[in-house]
């Protein structure tokens, strides 16, 4: 963590603007942000002890199977059984271990398990579409789910959300929280979708859209998609001798 | 090494409160109700029409009563197993609270002192990102040297500020508008 000496000899990390992966709060095509984004500039707020301190929540939070969401109920839930795996990092590729990971998503018919959701398709008595848990040592999460459905939504005429898995991260402090989605590679319907669309650039888009992978796919029983999460990191050291790595 | 860039934000989406989801049972008492000097916080999340806004999730984080974190980036003393967090759907009339206590005033970097204060995390359906803001105490002397109070305009100072009433204080959060909440880049 880069760190900055001090008058008063307190000592605080600072983390890195990434202003430019993250969606403007005013997205006209997403109708529901018109009245949502606040108009007013932000005001610049330093990193001090409460922004750079967080909840750091621990296996309490976790039941054992709470990865799992097949196994919540009496019997498998209907849909593509996968696995969702990957490291959560920060900006500046270090790990983030030890970190809580929650997720929630709709069944394979694209319904939530939610009063709200008209979506007339079928609810699924197996699945509830919650889950948990915490990053290794190295930060790795892992969970094993169905498949979500695209649903319809009314956004605009004939709008559908592409399939996604929502995300919520904490990291280690208030300035790392992340509530984001997941989504699917090569889904049609991304070109329509006004929420995926908010992302203005197309690699940070790309950040946002798993991988599928044979390799972890468990034979006769899974399919397997990888995800890494970056959340905010250390601001930028300059570094002699940079050498380009290739991610995959 | 290229550094990795950070994974965009999106909505939490309308149908977040699922059954054993991210509204803990727990999740809106950051402290047992026995703890001395322990009150309700509470408010209304509006749209910029005034309206409740009745999916949003609000989040908080504070310091204890002393000002400390138990955290390994607070290089002072630590609050054993203090974990000032709470987090609250908000319900039809978009009203949301926390029981909690009133953290201690605390360092900063530039030898400042900053008053006592909570951040506060915004999410919704329709929001992109999540807004940031601080409710800071009525009636707190150290409020007039905050130094981050003091970059926010006069005018709109007040909107950071909770309000006392019989159930401890009230913070309202307007997402856009008249009254416009002050909201931070952090
Ligand atoms: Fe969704």
């Amino acid at each position: 963590m880069t760190v900055h000496e001090t008058r008063s000899g307190l000592i605080l990390p600072k983390y890195a603007s990434d202003d430019a992966s993250h969606p403007p709060l005013d997205s006209g095509e997403y109708r529901s942000s018109a009245l949502r984004h606040p108009k007013q500039p932000l005001q610049y707020l330093p990193q001090h002890l409460t922004e750079v301190t967080g909840p750091l929540l621990g296996q309490d939070r976790c039941g054992e199977l709470d990865h799992d969401l097949t196994v919540q109920h009496d019997g498998e839930p209907l849909g593509e059984r996968i696995i969702v795996s990957g490291k959560v990092l920060d900006s500046s590729g270090k790990p983030v271990p030890n970190t809580l990971v929650e997720i929630w998503q709709a069944n394979s018919a694209g319904r939530y398990l939610h009063q709200g959701d008209r979506h007339p398709a079928p609810l699924d008595p197996n699945f509830s579409g919650t889950g948990r848990c915490m990053t290794d040592s190295e930060g790795n999460y892992r969970f094993i789910t169905i498949k979500p459905g695209a649903y319809p939504w009314r956004n605009h005429d004939n709008a559908w959300r592409p399939a996604h898995i929502h995300f919520s991260l904490f990291g280690q402090a208030f300035t790392q929280r992340l509530i984001t989605q997941m989504y699917f590679p090569g889904d049609p319907l991304f070109y329509q979708d006004p929420i995926f669309n908010s992302v203005r650039d197309e690699k940070a888009r790309e950040r946002m859209v798993s991988r599928f992978d044979l390799d972890s796919t468990v034979p006769e029983w899974a399919l397997s998609y990888k995800w890494d999460i970056v959340l905010r990191g250390p601001e930028a050291t300059v570094f002699e001798d940079e050498e380009e790595e290739e991610d995959d | 090494m290229r550094a990795p860039a950070t994974t965009p934000s999106q909505t939490v989406g309308p149908f977040y409160a699922l059954p054993q989801g991210i509204l803990w049972d727990d999740g809106p008492d950051v402290v047992p109700d026995d703890r001395e000097g322990a009150f309700v916080l509470h408010g209304v999340l509006r749209d910029g029409n005034g309206d409740p806004v009745p999916d949003g999730v609000i989040e908080i984080w504070q310091a204890d009563e002393q000002g400390r974190f138990d955290h390994p980036d607070d290089p002072r003393p630590e609050a054993s197993g203090w974990q000032g967090f709470g987090r609250c759907g908000t319900d039809g009339e978009g009203r949301f609270w926390f029981r909690t206590v009133k953290p201690g005033p605390l360092p900063t970097p530039d030898g400042e002192t900053e008053a006592p204060h909570i951040d506060v995390t915004v999410l919704a359906r329709g929001m992109l990102n999540r807004v940031v803001t601080r409710v800071y105490f009525p009636d707190e002397a150290a409020n007039s040297t905050d130094p981050v109070l003091a970059t926010v305009p006069a005018e709109r100072r007040d909107t950071l500020l909770g309000v006392s009433d019989e159930r401890g204080l009230r913070f309202d959060i307007r997402l856009q508008g008249d009254g416009e909440t002050v909201f931070f880049a952090v």
